[in-house]
């Protein structure tokens, strides 16, 4: 008994290290979210087209759509682009949130890049980000018919994480196959 | 009596500890804000924004959820501390809250909501982290059962051949003699 005592230490050190060894694999950065299977939060904002016009939750609500967070002066959204303007042809509809950005040069981007986006909400303080959580563009939200938010991508969305993260609750929501 | 001394000891080493590094830590980023408002213009430093309040007694409180609330960009870093975009943003929320008379658990519930629990430097007691804030508890408890399984058992000066050799030795003659002679071997083989 005692000598078995004696390897105490021993399984507690392997203990540890088994503990540390899976921790080496997650992302420090991939924090939790407060808001899957919230309600997407009500928000008034203007338009990024035409600053007359007001947009709300209510102009999505009733769809699956994704809302997507970008801003001209994140780069991880170039790269994220293209694979927007994909999913728009392939009929998600997608909803933008332009985050503190600049009206002009967001719309130029548009213009050069392709526009996947039903609409654009021009978030310029960021108030409708901290309502949402966004610590960092792009991010991806699914939202279904009732204005839940489903799923939630902090990063750049392409091939892998569609296939990975969002077609299967898409298609679950949507009722369809892409 | 020994078992207390050790156990007042560790609780105040313990206690101490985490006082110096709380007082440390509040003192040396409120003395950085403070020279770096006296020498340059405060708008030029990005963090260190001269915040107005309505009510001053809103200060310290506001200086206090800085210092408990985590940026969720830079996460190694206390709203005070970061001056990435999202904690200016914060920051102004905090001070927004503040002046609408939230109370500090409200304020932290409302960003709990949107940053989940990450925020919180301080984390609440739930079932994810009772074992964190139970930890020292259990420590110190591992600690006393450990001493006193050791103080159960029998001193080695209480052991009874080691006081019969001690007493006996110096008066046993013929012990001393051999014990002579042996010594006396050994030095001459040497």
């Amino acid at each position: 008994m005692n000598r078995l005592a004696l390897f105490i230490p021993l399984a507690l050190f392997v203990g540890l290290s088994l503990v540390l060894l899976f921790g080496l694999d997650k992302d420090p950065t991939d924090l939790p979210s407060a808001l899957v299977g919230e309600a997407f939060p009500v928000f008034n904002l203007p338009s990024l087209k035409d600053e007359q016009n007001v947009v709300t939750e209510q102009d999505f609500n009733g769809d699956v759509v994704l809302v997507n967070v970008w801003a001209t002066w994140c780069f991880a959204c170039r790269i994220e682009h293209p694979m927007l303007n994909k999913l728009s042809e392939q009929g998600v509809k997608i909803i933008g949130l332009n985050y503190k950005d600049q009206r002009a040069g967001a719309l130029a981007w548009l213009a050069e890049r392709g526009d996947p986006y039903q609409f654009n909400i021009f978030d310029a303080k960021g108030s409708l980000g901290i309502d949402l959580g966004v610590y960092g563009a792009p991010e991806t939200y699914l939202v279904d018919a009732d204005g839940i938010i489903r799923h939630r991508r902090v990063g750049v969305v392409d091939d892998r994480v569609w296939e990975s993260e969002f077609r299967a609750i898409y298609e679950q929501i949507t009722g369809t196959e892409q | 009596m020994r078992l207390a001394v050790l156990l007042l000891l560790s609780l105040f080493t313990f206690a101490a500890s985490t006082e110096v590094v709380k007082s440390t830590e509040a003192a040396g980023s409120l003395e950085a804000i403070e020279s770096l408002e006296a020498i340059e213009s405060p708008d030029a430093i990005k963090g260190a924004e001269v915040v107005a309040f309505s009510d001053e007694s809103l200060r310290p409180r506001y200086q206090q959820l800085l210092q408990e609330l985590r940026c969720p960009k830079c996460q190694n870093q206390n709203l005070a501390d970061s001056n990435s975009p999202i904690s200016q943003d914060l920051r102004r929320e905090i001070q927004r809250m503040l002046e609408e008379q939230m109370t500090d658990k409200q304020i932290k519930d409302y960003l709990k909501s949107r940053y989940s629990e990450f925020i919180l430097y301080r984390p609440e007691v739930n079932k994810n982290t009772w074992l964190l804030w139970g930890s020292p508890v259990l420590v110190v408890l591992l600690g006393l059962l450990i001493l006193l399984r050791h103080n159960r058992q029998p001193k080695p000066s209480a052991n009874k051949e080691v006081p019969k050799v001690n007493k006996e030795s110096p008066s046993n003659t013929s012990d001393q003699q051999r014990l002579a002679e042996l010594l006396g071997d050994k030095e001459n083989q040497q």
